[in-house]
């Protein structure tokens, strides 16, 4: 029953949203070329499924937010994890990352295509940095925030450092930290579109200012649709990730 | 096998946080707060220790202490002569809640004592061995969150049993069992206790507990504590305090030195 609400209501929102456009386009003033409707839509996301392009432009954007991405989070997480337990590390890094973190992604762009010129590298850069930040924070929060008595538990029964770190740091955080990189997928998801549209020659940002400078409005429109896809596949890839037996178990421990 | 001497033990907190209401009480910010000072005491080895007193008269904090978890304190604690600086598994503390570690099941548990054992197969049956005991049976793989509050007491009991201590700290090991279970893990502490003769000190709210347990009782009263009563107990085991009058006069006596009006 359950199981179907949650099927079937989607489903509606989406047919509402498609009718309504539909009825905007039909009885709106705009052009074709301005404001093509679903089925206008439907064709060319169809024409650029089979001319490759969607699937070029769409496999050069994950892969720089894949690289960018897994960049950020290896580099974060021990950065975080070692701000959260050191309190030297704590005072030397904390006040700098709280400075950095603000500045938005975009404002690095024409430092880093002076310094990476055109190409992946730039745009991978702004995505490592979009999601750096954002990662090493949370990791270190929620390192200070383990229960103490876990800690405890670790000297009483003769913990060494390493065992420390795997038995109750790691498994503490997992929960915080799947949490920290689900919500720095989607920021690098939106950056890396932003990127493509100064920085590179491929990649659905690429797409989508391209077609706009063509003037094809339903090129754009498939751009866009295929971003929201694969954000909406993302998140679900990270939330069943959240969803293990003992990340869930891990969750209990505050 | 391992004695206690507990010499000018003396802790007090810095007050960091507070609502200012009278200046100069406890609870300016920057204030001592006296928990307990100049504690003697000396237990013998084997002993079982039951300390009784108010809540927050500083229990759970002399227990930590004596295993080594807060160095900061006045005096000096000998064990077996020797001055504590540091928790070790030769004596196990079983918390007062939220000892299991959540991400580990009840089995990987009661394993962290028993990780460096060379012998898989011995490993295997102490933990098997020690999770029946407590009668979690069928619950080897489940996580803490997944069992009551009465069964996580239990699995952190055998994760502290199946290390076979030198000495073990029980921080209000009862707190949460329903009363049946409460009686039947006592006893098998008692039995237990009685089999390995190791030191076992525990604080608990409950006077019979302490009156069918302990070799020894300590009275603490309200902070800043002290030790206001302090008695052997040489009853044969199994004690029964409704047939022992010895333990009832017992029972009278420790309800007035805790300031209850006690009508039997
Ligand atoms: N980290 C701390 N900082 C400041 N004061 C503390 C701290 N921990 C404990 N105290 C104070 O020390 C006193 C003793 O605390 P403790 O937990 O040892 O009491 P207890 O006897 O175990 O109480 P209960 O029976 O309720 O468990 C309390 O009054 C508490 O206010
Ligand atoms: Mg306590």
């Amino acid at each position: 029953m359950i199981f179907k609400r949650n099927f079937i209501l989607p489903i509606v929102s989406f047919s509402v949203i498609i009718a309504l456009w539909e009825l905007v386009v039909v009885y709106g003033q705009w052009s074709v070329q301005v404001f093509p409707g679903p089925v206008a839509v439907m064709n060319s996301f169809y024409e650029l499924i089979m001319n490759g392009k969607l699937l070029k432009d769409s496999v050069a954007s994950l892969y720089r937010v894949t690289i960018g991405f897994y960049l950020g989070a290896l580099l974060g997480i021990p950065l975080g994890i070692m701000i959260g337990r050191v309190q030297v590390f704590k005072y030397l890094f904390n006040p700098l990352i709280q400075f950095m973190r603000p500045i938005s992604p975009l404002a690095w762009i024409p430092l880093s295509m002076l310094w990476f010129g055109i190409g992946d590298q730039p745009a991978i850069f702004l995505i490592f940095l979009s999601s750096f930040f954002p990662i090493v924070v949370s990791t270190a929060i929620a390192v200070e925030r383990i229960n103490p008595i876990y800690f405890q538990v670790a000297a009483n029964f003769n913990f060494t450092r390493m065992e420390r770190l795997s038995k109750v740091v790691i498994p503490a955080i997992v929960p915080e930290v799947v949490t920290a990189l689900r919500l720095t997928v989607a920021i690098a998801w939106l950056v890396v579109v932003a990127a493509e549209m100064i920085a590179v020659q491929s990649g659905l940002g690429y797409l989508i200012l391209d077609s706009r400078n063509a003037l094809r409005m339903d090129y754009v429109m498939v751009g866009m649709i295929v971003i929201g896809i694969i954000g909406l596949i993302l998140d679900i890839i990270m939330y069943e990730l959240s969803q293990i037996e003992s990340v869930v178990a891990s969750r209990f421990g505050r | 096998m391992s004695n206690i001497k507990i010499q000018g033990l003396g802790k007090s907190y810095i007050n960091r946080r507070s609502r200012k209401r009278d200046p100069g009480d406890d609870n300016d910010i920057g204030a001592e707060i006296k928990v307990f000072e100049d504690i003697n005491l000396e237990f013998e080895d084997g002993e079982m220790v039951c300390i009784l007193g108010p809540s927050g008269c500083g229990k759970s904090t002399m227990l930590r202490i004596m295993a080594g978890f807060d160095q900061s304190y006045k005096g000096q604690i000998l064990i077996d002569g020797k001055r504590i600086i540091e928790p070790s598994s030769d004596n196990v503390f079983v918390f007062q809640q939220n000892g299991l570690l959540p991400w580990m099941t009840v089995w990987q548990n009661v394993e962290l004592g028993l990780r460096n054992l060379e012998d898989e197969q011995e490993k295997e049956d102490t933990i098997q061995e020690y999770i029946d005991m407590v009668e979690l049976t069928g619950f080897e793989y489940h996580y803490p969150s997944q069992l009551s509050g009465g069964m996580q007491r239990r699995a952190e009991l055998a994760r502290a049993l199946a290390v076979n201590p030198e000495i073990l700290y029980m921080d209000e090991p009862f707190t949460g069992l329903d009363y049946l279970t409460h009686l039947k893990i006592r006893e098998e502490v008692v039995n237990m206790h009685t089999f390995i003769k190791k030191t076992m000190i525990m604080v608990t709210h409950f006077i019979d507990d302490a009156l069918i347990m302990a070799d020894r009782i300590i009275v603490l009263n309200e902070r800043p504590a002290r030790v206001i009563m302090e008695h052997k107990l040489d009853f044969s085991r199994p004690r029964n305090i409704e047939k022992e009058p010895g333990l009832r006069d017992l029972r009278d006596q420790i309800f007035m030195t805790l300031g209850v009006s006690y009508v039997a």
